[in-house]
């Protein structure tokens, strides 16, 4: 049947319950604008968290770490193959953490087409002397441009500039947390301990806060001269290398691969982080469940109304059928009637998600411990408005085929004799 | 001779529900074109019962029906609606317009479904039989507004529109007054006699076919009687 016939028998049908009509279509329009809103506010609030984490976990991390030897030297003997060795007795190595050659590291990593970047870093234990009192602390030196480009650095840096840094001789950017404890402000002299009892004076050139307390009270950030300094060790000296990929996924494999490589550890950020995707995919789950079930919920509306304008248009649907149109005809018809109030009510629903997250996203959101967001987060992803028109159109389809497939086997008949 | 429109051959039907009870036996008989036809019978005799055989919409039954020559026995839902849509009109006791449809509107959808004319064409053949049935002032009407002989004069364009090889009516006058009796009835006569259209109509009123040129009696589902006048 040509279907601008089938359309205008529709729109007739649905003009003439215009009430039932909007009923519906603002039942679908509600769930999808829930859905959209839910999702988008949902994965909105997924990246800040992850974020909080993920922009300053390096994809793949090079490192060293005292382990004892794996091959103790009873497995070397033939004697023994089958037995089970619990002789283990040589112990770790005094070795240094440093990475070894990492000048050479570094430059091949460079020319490495899936390396996006390289923060070579070194991690100094110290205590932060306030008064009488000790305490303990982390400073990390940074290469503060590789940093910045990488792990957006500057963003958590609420005071001062990281510029400063590289500019400063000896200079520190402190946790705010450990700032508040010592009274320091910017311009301020510090003075730290190192591990082997060394005192060394840093200037504060302002305060770093991640949002996570118990790393705001313990690290600071210095350049990786002034470590290496504190440290006494040449400018070649460095504990970690931080690698950021192009492609996140690939970092499991490439780290397996440079620790091969370069002999190092190497951990990559899915092994470290292994929770986070968890919390995001729960998260994430159960908006869709929510969202889903509205739009089942504003289905079972759409079967209702369908069902009810059969009923009352029997007569109609028999003298079309006695007048020639077929059961197909009929079937198009009705489904022609669910798809429009789907596609109608859906399209607004798009709109009003929309429009709704946009207000969301305007709403004041201020934290202590998330120095860069100032309004909910939203996440304007368009997967959201494809996923959203696709269950539209499916679960008005699905709510117009049972009433559809019914009208289409109405036996004009019954419905003329029972006159 | 001339061609024979619809032919019956031994139409048997039962149903089965809650017993079987045998509606028609054995019913044969050939309508020629041209022809003002009439069945009559006392109510339950089966005679809306093979109008309805008679008419496709009716499926489960024995024997043979040729429409236009063409048996439909083993045709589809689709084929048999398309035999509908382009042999037969329909008048049914009760006029079946459509109220979201203007009456010019409900002529047409036949036509549109038949698609053998554009949409425009279509409206001014609607037209034209809403002419010929003398009530093209309420083309732009809606079936609510008008009287009930009205409405039956509008089922009657519709049952037009494709210009059908027959038309039939079951009790179509049922409804109406003595006065629109009789309009509807010359209209049915007008048809036949200078459109020599078919026309094959299923009435209990005996002055309605009396003024048919054959008369065909039943009772308890045979044909017992034809009259010529």
């Amino acid at each position: 049947m040509k279907i601008k016939l089938t359309t205008q028998i529709s729109l007739a049908l649905l003009i003439a319950r215009r009430r039932q009509t909007m009923v519906a279509a603002f039942g679908v329009t509600f769930s999808i604008t829930m859905f959209i809103t839910l999702l988008s506010f949902m994965a909105g609030l997924n990246d800040l968290l992850d974020n909080l984490i993920l922009n300053r976990t390096p994809h793949v991390r090079l490192y060293n770490e005292i382990l004892p030897s794996s091959i103790q030297p009873i497995a070397r003997s033939t004697t023994y193959l089958d037995a089970y060795h619990f002789v283990r007795h040589v112990k770790p190595k005094n070795e240094l953490l440093e990475i070894r050659n990492s000048e050479a590291i570094i430059k091949a990593l460079k020319n490495d087409p899936n390396v996006r970047g390289i923060a070579p870093k070194n991690t100094v234990s110290i205590f932060y002397n306030v008064g009488a009192i000790n305490l303990t602390g982390v400073i990390n030196g940074i290469d503060v441009d590789a940093e910045n480009r990488l792990f957006t650095f500057q963003n958590y840096v609420v005071q001062g500039e990281t510029i400063d840094l590289k500019n400063t001789p000896n200079s520190i950017i402190l946790g705010i947390g450990a700032a508040r404890k010592m009274l320091a402000q910017i311009g301020d002299n510090i003075q730290i301990t190192t591990s082997d009892g060394t005192r060394f004076p840093l200037k504060v050139v302002g305060f770093f806060q991640s949002g996570i307390e118990e790393i705001d009270k313990v690290q600071s950030y210095a350049a990786l001269t002034t470590t290496q300094k504190i440290l006494v060790k040449p400018a070649s000296y460095i504990t970690d290398i931080q690698i950021k990929l192009y492609d996140m996924t690939l970092a499991p494999i490439l780290a397996k691969r440079y620790s091969m490589l370069f002999e190092t550890e190497a951990i990559d950020i899915q092994t470290a982080n292994a929770q986070f995707e968890t919390g995001s995919s729960i998260r994430t789950l159960i908006s869709y469940a929510v969202g889903i079930t509205l739009l089942i919920v504003a289905g079972f509306g759409i079967y209702n109304i369908l069902n009810m304008m059969i009923y009352e248009k029997m007569d109609s649907i028999a003298i079309l059928k006695a007048t020639g149109f077929s059961g197909r005809d009929l079937n198009a018809i009705f489904i022609t009637i669910a798809l429009t109030i789907g596609l109608v009510g859906g399209a607004l629903g798009l709109i009003f998600g929309l429009g709704l997250s946009a207000v969301i996203g305007e709403i004041p959101f201020n934290t202590a411990s998330l120095p860069t967001v100032e309004t909910y987060p939203i996440n304007y992803d368009l997967k959201f408005y494809l996923i959203g028109a696709a269950f539209s159109i499916i679960t008005t389809y699905l709510a117009g085929y049972f009433p559809s497939k019914k009208a289409s086997r109405i036996d004009p008949v019954d419905i003329i004799r029972g006159k | 001779m001339a061609k024979k429109v619809i032919e019956a051959l031994g139409i048997g039907k039962s149903f089965h529900d809650p017993i079987t009870v045998k509606v028609l036996t054995d019913v044969s008989f050939s309508i020629n074109a041209g022809e003002f036809v009439s069945i009559v019978g006392k109510s339950g005799c089966g005679k809306s019962t093979l109008l309805y055989i008679l008419s496709t919409m009716d499926t489960s039954y024995e024997g043979e029906l040729f429409l236009d020559g063409i048996t439909m026995k083993d045709k589809k839902d689709g084929e048999l609606a398309r035999v509908r849509n382009e042999k037969i009109g329909f008048v049914f006791q009760f006029h079946y317009l459509l109220n979201e449809f203007n009456n010019l509107q409900n002529v047409m959808l036949p036509g549109l479904k038949f698609g053998k004319f554009t949409a425009n064409e279509i409206e001014h053949n609607a037209y034209e039989k809403l002419k010929v049935l003398g009530i093209e002032k309420e083309a732009m009407k809606y079936p609510n507004q008008l009287s009930g002989g009205q409405k039956q004069r509008v089922a009657i364009a519709r049952a037009l529109i494709n210009e059908p090889l027959i038309i039939m009516g079951d009790e179509p006058t049922g409804n109406l007054d003595k006065k629109n009796s009789d309009v509807v009835f010359n209209i049915f006569k007008e048809l036949a006699e200078e459109y020599h259209q078919s026309l094959l109509i299923v009435t209990h009123d005996l002055d309605f076919a009396a003024n048919t040129q054959r008369t065909i009696t039943m009772e308890d589902g045979k044909i017992i009687g034809t009259d010529l006048p």
